[in-house]
């Protein structure tokens, strides 16, 4: 372990945690300019954090400690994914000590922290939203790790960041597998980061939320470390997507240059995937939460199409 | 011989192992003997019972780096004796044993406190530490005949245990079952042996291993010895046994036999198919495969259905055996294409959860035991929010929760991580049919271990989150001072399984060089904390890191919030979108929570469902979810035999002139016969 790793560690943590604010607040921008309304300042996410901080944690009477903990814990859950995809650098201490299976058992630890933290105060929509989130979750996950194991077999390693590496040095091609990967990647990030096919983040509607069911007795500093946590998830499934569709631009171990390099590319990459993300939430409609199954499962098999055209084409 | 009989210092694990059986034998007639004073039991007897189980974990871990002893016990028939062999394998699975034994006698020692239906603590404690003993007896014995003597005095000690509360219609009608089906797979394992002694008639293991079997006999042996052991596994379809006998024992028993008698099939089944038989066709793989995958998917959908807490774990318990089965199945195959370090990486992943399956569902039976004793409530349906009455089991049990979802950084991860990292391998088989099917094989498990989470958060969040769902709770006490240290013991398992599977993984080292010649011990070590099974460059797993990394960010984010804000905290009625009356029937009941799953997958359920009409005075909704199978396959077995009985049962008459007529025929055509 040598110096630069533990500086491109250190960086990547802190981009992380510094930019995934701004990543909501740039597709929230773009998502109000193309439903033509007048859209917020891209610094607000900065701002409501900043106030929720600032505000008291009003807690139910008889909510558990479990409840005061799961925001700390799944904010600590993603910042740790973040740490370990590789966005800037792929010479990473921390990412040895979780590959691309840990990855997704660190979401679902988050995810059920979440959960139970919901049913903790015993409400109505608290229970309602758990459920929702974990029905989404055990849909997602399969295809989720479906992709990964494609980018595995392509490059002979769970290791993120050999994924990463073997993956950018490859020609700018289109391979069949890693196509019909996007494919299933983008709509299992749209499930799971609460985007509008599947849940609205913008809306309090009582019979369709599922994300904003699970959080709503949450207030305060404690909301905060969740909306936060919910920011960096959408930065690391875009920096996944990023990894593994767009692999070039990241730097390679010893490089410090190219470290440099790396954030405006990265900058540039988000930009680019944000305002997609945007485009995608406006075109399509929200769907009825048992529509949910079967895109999830359109997602599935994608993957595991993806999956079976590597094996039998090798590409 | 008698000198060394006397000097501790002299005795081998063998003797060892013996001596704890011997001791848990004792304490067994002791409770007995005290049967009519009821504190003894549970105040000296189960806490000894205990100590004793940590003293086997112990012996068992030192004897499997040592190497094979033999004995022989000059009991049972005459020219007879008992063979005895400790060896690798038979040391694990006795380690196995003892870990769970020690937390869940511990946890006995206060549960049997009160007495629990009819049967006195006193004569449970014989029958427990019998189930014990016998269980430590099925994995070192080294003849057939041995076996099969421990392996029925294993049945018929923990039917007993199952038929505790014997006053109860269902608990008898679960116990038969359990017995029927036991002893239908033992008849597996017997003729299995049949086939395996190959018309030598000897019986002893070292007898059977030197046979050369053919392909055909060994196939039947392995057919044999599938549908015996899966029996007693639980493997579809003899799983019936399982959901109706573990919420009918009591929750010690319950965890006991599906931590630990569960295992005891997948001892016998190793030491059949890698140790006895010498061949390995890649179909068997296969077909444990198909097994494996069609049992753990089976048993997670239903466990996520499930109203009451016992059964959702004992379904959930046939979902693990079946994770099991799946990398046997997996080892299988690719020892059969003589890819021996791949069918290593396997098989550790399937010896590793049973290790950890052992702990986690013991820990959640003893658990679910804790809140039993507290609300003398199984229906999740009128549970709720026991974390604020019983805190300490409730975090325990989150523990046990975890662990059995498959998160990371505990045990379940571990073995599942594993399981995985040996599915990617599977592109290297010489057989391009493979190479298609098991892809969607590793995606089904991934399901498996995700529907694990929904299950788990179904259960810990009904039973302990939420508002009361009955009046009585809020009067529930905790757990006390032994089962609080035997629920510890089997959490603390949990946790360091999950987080040292390098440190692990050199027990399991032995075991695999025994079966498969190869270990992954050497390329384990040397990693620190990291879990490297096959390269650095392939993957590497480190939990301890992992869990530093999240403790570190956790803190750091309460202490910068604390610093640069503020920690004030109001409390207030809960929010619920400004909707102010708010009941514990408001949340979702245990039907709710699985309702998506019983939408998604409706067609593995036979359901019944009554829908209230809007002009009910009182609505009523209701729904019975009952096994495919059941009608499928037991009803119409049961409907044969009952005409074949009835048929047979012609021929008896009750009338002493048709018996003597029945005689003197058979004398007649005997004596046609032997004249011919």
């Amino acid at each position: 372990m040598n110096m630069l790793a533990v500086v491109s560690q250190f960086l990547e943590i802190v981009v992380a945690l510094a930019l995934a604010p701004l990543l909501t607040g740039w597709v929230n921008q773009w998502r109000a300019w193309l439903q033509n309304k007048s859209a917020p300042g891209l610094l607000q996410p900065y701002w409501t954090l900043h106030k929720l901080f600032n505000k008291d944690s009003v807690v139910a009477v008889h909510a558990s400690s479990l409840f005061r903990v799961a925001p700390y814990i799944v904010f600590g859950c993603m910042t740790l994914a973040c740490a370990i995809i590789p966005t800037l650098s792929t010479d990473l201490p921390l990412a040895t000590a979780a590959d691309a299976i840990a990855l997704v058992g660190l979401f679902a630890l988050a995810r059920v922290f979440i959960s139970l933290a919901a049913m903790d105060v015993g409400t109505a929509f608290g229970s309602l939203g758990s459920r929702r989130e974990m029905l989404i979750g055990f849909l997602a996950e399969p295809a989720l790790l479906m992709v990964l194991f494609t980018a595995a077999l392509i490059s002979h390693s769970t290791s993120l960041t050999l994924i990463v590496e073997t993956l950018g040095q490859r020609d700018l091609a289109i391979f069949p597998s890693l196509a019909f990967a996007g494919v299933a990647f983008t709509m299992v990030s749209l499930a799971e980061n609460a985007r509008v096919p599947v849940d609205n983040p913008a809306t309090h509607l009582e019979l369709t939320m599922i994300h904003e069911a699970l959080i709503l007795e949450y207030s305060g500093r404690h909301l905060a470390l969740v909306e936060w946590a919910a920011s960096l998830k959408l930065f690391a499934y875009s920096c996944i997507g990023l990894a593994l569709f767009v692999p070039w631009g990241v730097a390679e171990a010893r490089a410090p240059m190219a470290l440099l390099l790396a954030l405006p590319a990265l900058v540039f990459k988000l930009a680019i995937g944000g305002v997609l993300l945007a485009v995608l939430e406006t075109i399509s409609a929200k769907m009825r939460i048992f529509r949910v199954p079967e895109f999830l499962c359109t997602a599935f098999l994608l993957a595991v199409i993806a999956m079976l055209v590597h094996i039998l084409l090798g590409a | 011989m008698m000198n060394a009989l006397f000097d501790p210092a002299q005795w081998t694990h063998l003797d060892c192992v013996l001596a704890v059986v011997l001791v848990w034998l004792v304490i067994g007639l002791a409770g007995v003997c005290a049967a009519r004073r009821d504190d003894v039991a549970p105040k000296y007897l189960f806490p000894a019972g205990s100590l004793f189980g940590i003293v086997l974990f112990g012996i068992a871990l030192h004897a499997i780096f040592a190497p094979a002893e033999a004995a022989v016990l000059p009991i049972g028939l005459p020219q007879l004796p008992f063979h005895l062999r400790l060896d690798g394998l038979s040391a694990f699975f006795l380690m196995v044993i003892g870990g769970a034994a020690a937390g869940v006698s511990a946890f006995a020692a206060g549960y049997f406190r009160k007495i629990e239906g009819e049967t006195a603590p006193g004569l449970l404690c014989l029958q427990y530490h019998v189930f014990l003993a016998s269980m430590a007896m099925v994995v070192l014995a080294d003849d057939a005949y041995a076996f099969m003597v421990m392996w029925e005095t294993m049945a018929l000690s923990s039917f007993f245990l199952v038929t505790a509360d014997h006053r109860r219609e269902e608990n008898r009608r679960a116990g038969y079952l359990y017995l029927l089906i036991a002893h239908i797979g033992a008849i597996g394992i017997l003729l299995c042996f049949g086939v395996l002694q190959a018309g030598s008639g000897d019986y002893s293991f070292s007898g059977i291993r030197s046979q050369e079997h053919t392909p055909f006999w060994a196939s039947l042996a392995f057919l044999l010895a599938l549908f015996g052991f899966g029996a007693k596994a639980g493997l579809l379809p003899l799983h019936v046994w399982l959901p109706e006998a573990h919420p009918a024992a009591p929750s010690p028993v319950s965890a006991l036999m599906s931590g630990v008698m569960l295992k005891t099939a997948i001892y016998g089944f190793l030491r059949i198919s890698f140790d006895l038989l010498h061949v390995q066709l890649w179909w068997w793989g296969l077909l444990l495969l198909g097994i494996g995958l069609a049992t753990a998917l089976f048993g997670i959908v239903y466990s996520a259905v499930q109203v009451d807490m016992k059964r959702l774990l004992a379904y959930s318990s046939i979902e693990n055996i079946g994770l099991i089965f799946t990398a046997i199945g997996l080892c299988v195959l690719f020892s059969s294409f003589g890819m021996m370090p791949m069918a290593t990486l396997a098989l550790t992943a399937a010896l590793y959860h049973v290790v950890s399956h052992a702990f986690f569902k013991s820990l959640l039976f003893v658990g679910t035991g804790a809140v039993l004793h507290a609300t003398s409530e199984r229906n999740l349906g009128k549970l709720g929010g026991l974390i604020r009455y019983m805190p300490w089991v409730a975090w325990v049990c989150l523990i046990g929760v975890l662990a059995s979802a498959g998160l990371p950084p505990l045990s379940g991860f571990v073995s599942e991580w594993l399981l995985l990292q040996s599915f990617l391998f599977t592109p290297e088989l010489p057989s391009s049919f493979l190479n298609m099917l098991i892809p969607v094989a590793a995606a089904l498990v991934v399901l498996v271990a995700a529907l694990a989470g929904y299950t788990m958060v179904k259960f810990f969040g009904i039973v302990f989150l939420g508002q009361p769902r009955e009046e009585k709770l809020s009067h529930t006490h905790d757990a006390g001072a032994w089962e609080r240290i035997g629920m510890m013991w089997l959490a603390c398992g949990c946790v360091f399984l999950g987080l040292l599977p390098a440190q692990f993984i050199q027990v399991i080292d032995p075991v695999t060089r025994q079966l498969t010649g190869a270990g992954l011990g050497d390329q384990v070590a040397g990693n620190g904390w990291l879990l490297v099974p096959v390269a650095a460059t392939r993957a590497s797993y480190g939990p301890v890191i992992f869990l530093a990394g999240v403790a570190a960010s956790v803190a750091l984010a309460f202490l910068v919030v604390r610093k640069f804000y503020h920690g004030r905290l109001r409390r207030a009625p809960p929010w619920d979108c400004g909707f102010p009356w708010q009941l514990p029937r408001m949340q979702d009941t245990a039907e709710g929570f699985g309702q998506p799953i019983r939408q998604i997958f409706e067609p593995l359920f036979r359901m019944e469902r009554q829908l209230p009409t809007p002009f009910d005075a009182q609505p009523r909704y209701k729904v019975i979810i009952e096994d495919h199978f059941w009608h499928w396959l037991y009803l119409p077995v049961a409907r044969v035999v009952e005409r074949m009985a009835s048929l047979i049962g012609l021929l008896q008459q009750g009338r002493i002139s048709v018996y003597l007529l029945y005689s003197f025929i058979t004398v007649i055509a005997v004596l046609v016969w032997v004249t011919q």
